[in-house]
Formats: C-alpha cells, sequence, structure tokens
C-alpha cells in the first residue's frame, strides 16, 4: 500500500520540485563510415536537437520504440557518450555561488575533476543483469566499486555500508551475499545487486535503462516496487528507460515519448495515457495489447515501418508514418515542442 | 470479435491430446523435472495459449510435442496423441512426416533463424521441397507468394536476403514459412516476444486472421498475459512444471481459481482503466531438481494449508475450468463480466475477500 500512496504526493511535488537537469538542443551523431579513407559524408541522428527538465526527486520516462534513442539520452546524461551539440545542465547539491547559472554546471564540458564530482552523483542501472556484472568479481566486489573508485570510506566503512545496501535492496541476510558470484545468483537477485551498486555512493541521479525488461512479470514487479521505495526513501531521481508503457505507468510521474531521436510529446504519465495529443502516441498507446480479454482495442493506423535516423530530412520525422500528416508537415521543419497547459508538450502542428 | 472458448462447436474430437505429459533434464546436479503430468486438449480450430515464466516449462512441453528434445532430455511418461497417433511413439522417420506437414513451430527469436546467405523465398522453397515433395516448382513458387501476401509482405520481395528485412518483416516471412506446408496445427513460441508493439501488433492481427482463415489450431507460448488474452480461446497456466490452471481465456482471467494465477494477473502492468495496485509476489520459482513436496507453489502461497504441503493436487475440473489446488479461491459473483468492460477484473476478482 506504501507505494501507491506515496506516488501521488511525490507526484505533486514534481511540478513544484527545482529542476536537477536542464538538457537543452541536445544531439548526438554517429558517423556512417562508407569509406576508410573519406570523412563520413552520413550521420545517424540517434538524438537530435532535445530539450527537456528532470525535476529532483522526480521519476521522469523515456519511452519508444528500439532505435528512437532513449538509451543514447541515458547515456549522455551521464556522460558514457560525448554530446556532439547542446547542454546538460546539472545542478550540484544545492548550487554554490561560485557556480555559473544558478548552480547549474554544464555536464557536456565537465572533465576531469568536475566529472569525477559528477560520477559521484550520477549512476547507471543496465538493462542486462547477465552482461553487466564481472563474472569472476564478488557481489562485495561489485557493489563496493563505486566507492573504491570515488575513494570513499575505509575498509571497514565500505564493508558495512555495501551489507546494508545489500539489506535495503532485500539481498538479506548481506553477510551470506557478499562473496557469492553472479552466477550463483537469478536474474531477479543480480538486478537488485545492479541497483545496490547504483545507489551505494548515495547518488542524486540514476538511469535506469529497462531494468525489468529481462525479467519474469512477478520478479519485475518486485524490482518496480524496490526502486520506487529507494526512491522516496532516498530521495533520488531517475531517468527511467522503458519501451513498456504499462511499466513506465507504475514508475514514473512524468513520460517523454521518443521517435527517431525526437522527443515528440511530454506530460504527466496519466495525462499522456488518458489524452495522448501525438499521432505517434496515439498509435504506440492503441498497439499494446490488454490484459483484459475481449478489449476492443482501436486500430493502429500509422503506416510503413521505422523510417531512417541516417540524415533524415528536415520536416517532421513522423511525416512518412503519420496518418494525418498535411502539407504543412511536409513544407515546413520539424514542429517545435508547444505548450498545451498543464505541463503537456507535443511537437506536431496538428495537434 | 474473439470467440469466447469453443461454444457453438460440434463436440468433435481433439486435434491434440496430451495426457500425463512428464519430461526430465538430466543434468550434473541431477534431474530436473521439468515437466510434470500436464495434461490438456486441443480442439481443432482453437488457440490454446500456454503462460507461465521462464523455467515453468511451456518451451519444454512445446518440445516434446514436435520431438525436438535436447540430448540429456528424456520423457518419463504420458502421450501426445495428433489425430489419435502417439506423437512419442512414432520413430525419426514417422515424426519426420509429420513435422512441418503436419505441426510446423514458430520458434523463439525466430527472425534469426534465417539462414543470411539465402534469398527468403529460396528458404521457404527448401522447406516445401523437403516436407512436401514432388509439388511441381511453378507450384510451390506460387504458394510462397500467396504465403508472403497472407502474412503481409509484398511478393516482389521472396528474392530479398534476410539482412534486407526488418525484424518484423523476419518474423512475418517465418510465420509465412511456418504455414507453407499447411499445417494442421502450429506451434508458436514467443513469436512476438523481440518484437516492439506496433510490429507486434501488425503481426498478432495477421497471425489471429489466417488462424480463422485456415482455421489452424494453435498452441501458443507466451510469457506476456496481455498476448495470451487477445490471441487465444482457452488458456492453461503452468507453474514449476505443472499445469495449475486451465480454461476459456476468458474465464480464467477474470475468475481465477489458483492463487498462481491470481497473482500472476495482479502483478501484470496494464495502460488501461483505474490505475490499481501493482502487487509483487513474493519468492522465486523452486529449483525444479528439488522441487517442494505437496503443491509445487505452496512455499508462496498466501492461502496454503497443510494439505497443501503434504500432497501433490490433483488437477480438478469444475463446468469447463481446471485447477490443481486445495485451497481454491472461491468463485466470485463477477464471473459474468461483460465483454469489453475497461474496469480491471482484478480488482473485484475472487478471493478479496481472504485479504
Amino acid at each position: 500500500m506504501t507505494t501507491a500512496e506515496t506516488t501521488p504526493n511525490r507526484h505533486e511535488q514534481s511540478g513544484i520540485g527545482r529542476p536537477l537537469f536542464r538538457v537543452e538542443g541536445l544531439s548526438k551523431l554517429f558517423p556512417v563510415s562508407r569509406s576508410l579513407f573519406r570523412p563520413p559524408s552520413a550521420f545517424v541522428h540517434a538524438v537530435d536537437d532535445v530539450s527537456f527538465e528532470l525535476f529532483q526527486g522526480e521519476s521522469f520516462g523515456l519511452v519508444g520504440e528500439s532505435g528512437c534513442g532513449k538509451t543514447t539520452i541515458g547515456k549522455l546524461l551521464v556522460k558514457l557518450l560525448e554530446p556532439t551539440r547542446g547542454r546538460i545542465l546539472f545542478r550540484e547539491g544545492q548550487g554554490t555561488p561560485q557556480d555559473p547559472g544558478n548552480g547549474f554546471t554544464d555536464i557536456a564540458s565537465a572533465k576531469g575533476k568536475g566529472l569525477k564530482e559528477f560520477r559521484r552523483r550520477a549512476q547507471m542501472i543496465f538493462q542486462d543483469p547477465y552482461e553487466s556484472m564481472n563474472p569472476r568479481r564478488t557481489i562485495y566486489d561489485t557493489v563496493a566499486e563505486p566507492l573504491v573508485v570515488q575513494g570513499i570510506g575505509t575498509a571497514q566503512e565500505r564493508l558495512e555500508r555495501v551489507e546494508r545496501l545489500l539489506d535495503l535492496v532485500g539481498l538479506s541476510p548481506a553477510s551470506t551475499m557478499l562473496f557469492r558470484y553472479p552466477h550463483e545468483l537469478s536474474g531477479g537477485q543480480r538486478q537488485r545487486v545492479a541497483i545496490a551498486r547504483a545507489l551505494v555512493i548515495e547518488p542524486a541521479f540514476v538511469v535506469a535503462d529497462e531494468p525489468t525488461s529481462m525479467l519474469d512479470v512477478s520478479f519485475g514487479a518486485t524490482i518496480m516496487r524496490l526502486m520506487s521505495d529507494l526512491a522516496s526513501q532516498l530521495g533520488v531521481s531517475y531517468l527511467y528507460i522503458t519501451h513498456d508503457l504499462a511499466v513506465a505507468r507504475y514508475m514514473c510521474q512524468r513520460v517523454a515519448v521518443m521517435y527517431l531521436g525526437k522527443i515528440v510529446e511530454v506530460a504527466e504519465t496519466e495525462e499522456l495515457l488518458s489524452n495522448p495529443l501525438h499521432p505517434y502516441t496515439r498509435a504506440l498507446l492503441s498497439a499494446v495489447p490488454s490484459p483484459e480479454p475481449g478489449t476492443q482495442r482501436e486500430a493502429v493506423n500509422i503506416i510503413g515501418d521505422l523510417s531512417t535516423a541516417v540524415n533524415p530530412a528536415g520536416r517532421c520525422r513522423f511525416y512518412d508514418r503519420c496518418p494525418l500528416a498535411a502539407r504543412q508537415c511536409a513544407e515546413e521543419p520539424h514542429p517545435p515542442m508547444e505548450d498545451h497547459g498543464g505541463g503537456h508538450y507535443v511537437a506536431c502542428y496538428l495537434a | 470479435m474473439r470467440t469466447q472458448g469453443v461454444e457453438g462447436r460440434e463436440l468433435t474430437e481433439p486435434i491434440l491430446r496430451v495426457s500425463g505429459l512428464t519430461m526430465r533434464y538430466g543434468t550434473r546436479h541431477g534431474e530436473v523435472r521439468a515437466v510434470e503430468d500436464v495434461s490438456f486438449d486441443l480442439m481443432p480450430g482453437e488457440v490454446l495459449g500456454l503462460v507461465g515464466e521462464s523455467g515453468s516449462g511451456k518451451t519444454s512441453v512445446v518440445l516434446c510435442l514436435m520431438r525436438l528434445l535436447p540430448d540429456n532430455a528424456r520423457i518419463a511418461g504420458g502421450k501426445v496423441l495428433f489425430e489419435g497417433q502417439d506423437l512419442l511413439a512414432m520413430d525419426a522417420e514417422e515424426i519426420r512426416s509429420y513435422r512441418w506437414r503436419r505441426i510446423s513451430m514458430i520458434f523463439q527469436a525466430a527472425m534469426n533463424s534465417l539462414n543470411p546467405v539465402y534469398r527468403v523465398g529460396d528458404q521457404i522453397m527448401e522447406a516445401i521441397e523437403t516436407h512436401a515433395p514432388g509439388l511441381p516448382k511453378d507450384e510451390a513458387r506460387q504458394r510462397i507468394g500467396g504465403l508472403f501476401e497472407l502474412v503481409g509482405l509484398d511478393p516482389g520481395l521472396t528474392r530479398r536476403y534476410p539482412h534486407e528485412f526488418s525484424g518484423g518483416m523476419r518474423q512475418r516471412a517465418v510465420i509465412a514459412m511456418s504455414l507453407a506446408c499447411r499445417p494442421d496445427l502450429v506451434i508458436a513460441d514467443e513469436p512476438t516476444t523481440a518484437l516492439d508493439v506496433i510490429v507486434q501488433d501488425r503481426i498478432l492481427r495477421r497471425l489471429k486472421e489466417i488462424q480463422r482463415e485456415l482455421t489452424t489450431s494453435m498452441v501458443y507460448i507466451t510469457h506476456d498475459l496481455a498476448v495470451v488474452a487477445e490471441v487465444t480461446d482457452r488458456v492453461g497456466v503452468m507453474y514449476a512444471g505443472k499445469l495449475v490452471e486451465a480454461g476459456s481465456t476468458y474465464e480464467v482471467y477474470n475468475s481465477p481459481i489458483h492463487p498462481y494465477t491470481k497473482a500472476l494477473l495482479s502483478v501484470f502492468p496494464s495502460i488501461r482503466g483505474p490505475k490499481g495496485e501493482l502487487e509483487i509476489l513474493p519468492g522465486e520459482p523452486p529449483n525444479l531438481i528439488d522441487p517442494p513436496g505437496g503443491c509445487r507453489f505452496h512455499p508462496r502461497c498466501p492461502y496454503a494449508l497443510e494439505e497443501c504441503r503434504r500432497e501433490e493436487p490433483p488437477l480438478v475440473e469444475r463446468d469447463g475450468h481446471w485447477a490443481a489446488c486445495w485451497n481454491p479461491l472461491p468463485l466470485a459473483a463477477g464471473t459474468g463480466l461483460p465483454v469489453g468492460n475497461p474496469g480491471p477484473a482484478r480488482d473485484g476478482g475472487p478471493g478479496d475477500g481472504q485479504e
């Protein structure tokens, strides 16, 4: 019951909370090499001029189909990738007077000490609990690694902290887990270890990239519950990446829908589900099968397959597949995000 | 409109009758009791779903049906009667004459099972030549074109290579291949699991149309309860190698009898209807080398009785709805929910009175 009661409160707070991240005009292009000796002429526009804010204590969802750029944004936000263009402004703690931009630092240009400091505040949980852990390192080694890298605590303090975290994620008694190896654990247990590793240095922000998609439904629900409980206990913000809108419904206060490197719609989760404005969001919602036998779903009326993200045309990215597409959509550039009230933003000329 | 169960159909012989199927895998640590005493019938033209989590034995069941068992697997008992013939008693030659021609299979991640160096059409041709020899090439080629149309692919694409297809197109090609010899029974094992929802939606819709058009019987394996709800007429729920509940999909979803089914339904998030509480199911499925005595679900079951620890519950029928449970959930008044009711049936479902 606790989650259901705490979620709406945090939901309301999210609107008035201070932004933790302010992302402005973020782009990431990957070159497509055609020849070894010529500079690349084509680029995959994985993330293309994306702007959004992520509030303190909020869980912000990024949803979309494979290849839409959601994981790239996640990696950019923890600086596992360098952006091609744009700014990623991150608020350091309470914000210090000597920092430019009202307590914000631009992560995109952070290096050296500043970057290490940022890494202490931002962590990532990966999709595949089988691939994201070194099989030769014990659970203790894995969870304690961020503490070692950051030089936090003595050996004894680290041990205590790792034990506390393992207890917190439900791997108890921790003393029996510490010196096991990943292959001795089930997928659900490994994902708990991954969560413990991400939270052990008490980050302000965690990118969770499909943390439940490799797990069975029953484990998935448990991990989702655990992550929301920990978020409210520790005040962590999540960037929650998922292809599953139902998961986003339970994990995220706000959701951004991505299509071919662009955010096409942002709204509070329930608002997005009940009142989708972008034709792509509508298609995505009606394509989700219903667990109620006999439910009649609306037909998915978009055309063709995912278009290419290599040097896309300047017009609306969704134009080729859009059931509503008008002349304006073909002639004008990709539509800007427009406010439809209540924090509901849509990039569509016809919405 | 989906059909509800099999009403309105004449009483006929089932096309597939599985009884007491028991299968083990030999491992270094002992025998894994992967499938234990599983029985079900499939009527002609019916779609039966087998749903369960990883390790519940659903894929092992279909491997038995196709007799595609790995070397360490052993069938320890039971019968698989396909039109009265026991597939488990056949020799290798006989079973080969059934595969693809009478019974075909769409595998999990089948889109990666196409050979990258052959044209897609040629690979389907090979399946036809191997399993239906004697069919003139022209006719076979025409049939392939027709199959492509059936699954919603342009027949001109038969001369393309797999890498020129997207994941969804490859999956459709594999479905076309499974239908190439006009089988009576198609076994689909998670055919859309690796695909995005929009592509999945297209394939599911197409699959349903084809199934209805050709009145193919189908066993549909998935862990996705929503897909089962949309595609199947009847469903069997598996847990730890046992079939714990079976019945019409509508009945089982709206009025589950087994506590595991109820738990599984309540941990499944949905985007429709009011946002209910997402329940959690504590614990983990048992190790099948040494499964718990009595009911295999009892260590995780909130309703477990002393009896459940001691003795394995038999699969018992009540009005076409089967369940293996010593302490079944009471049938609630909510059984007769109107079709298309958007409200989550699980909130008003049976068993709430016990919480």
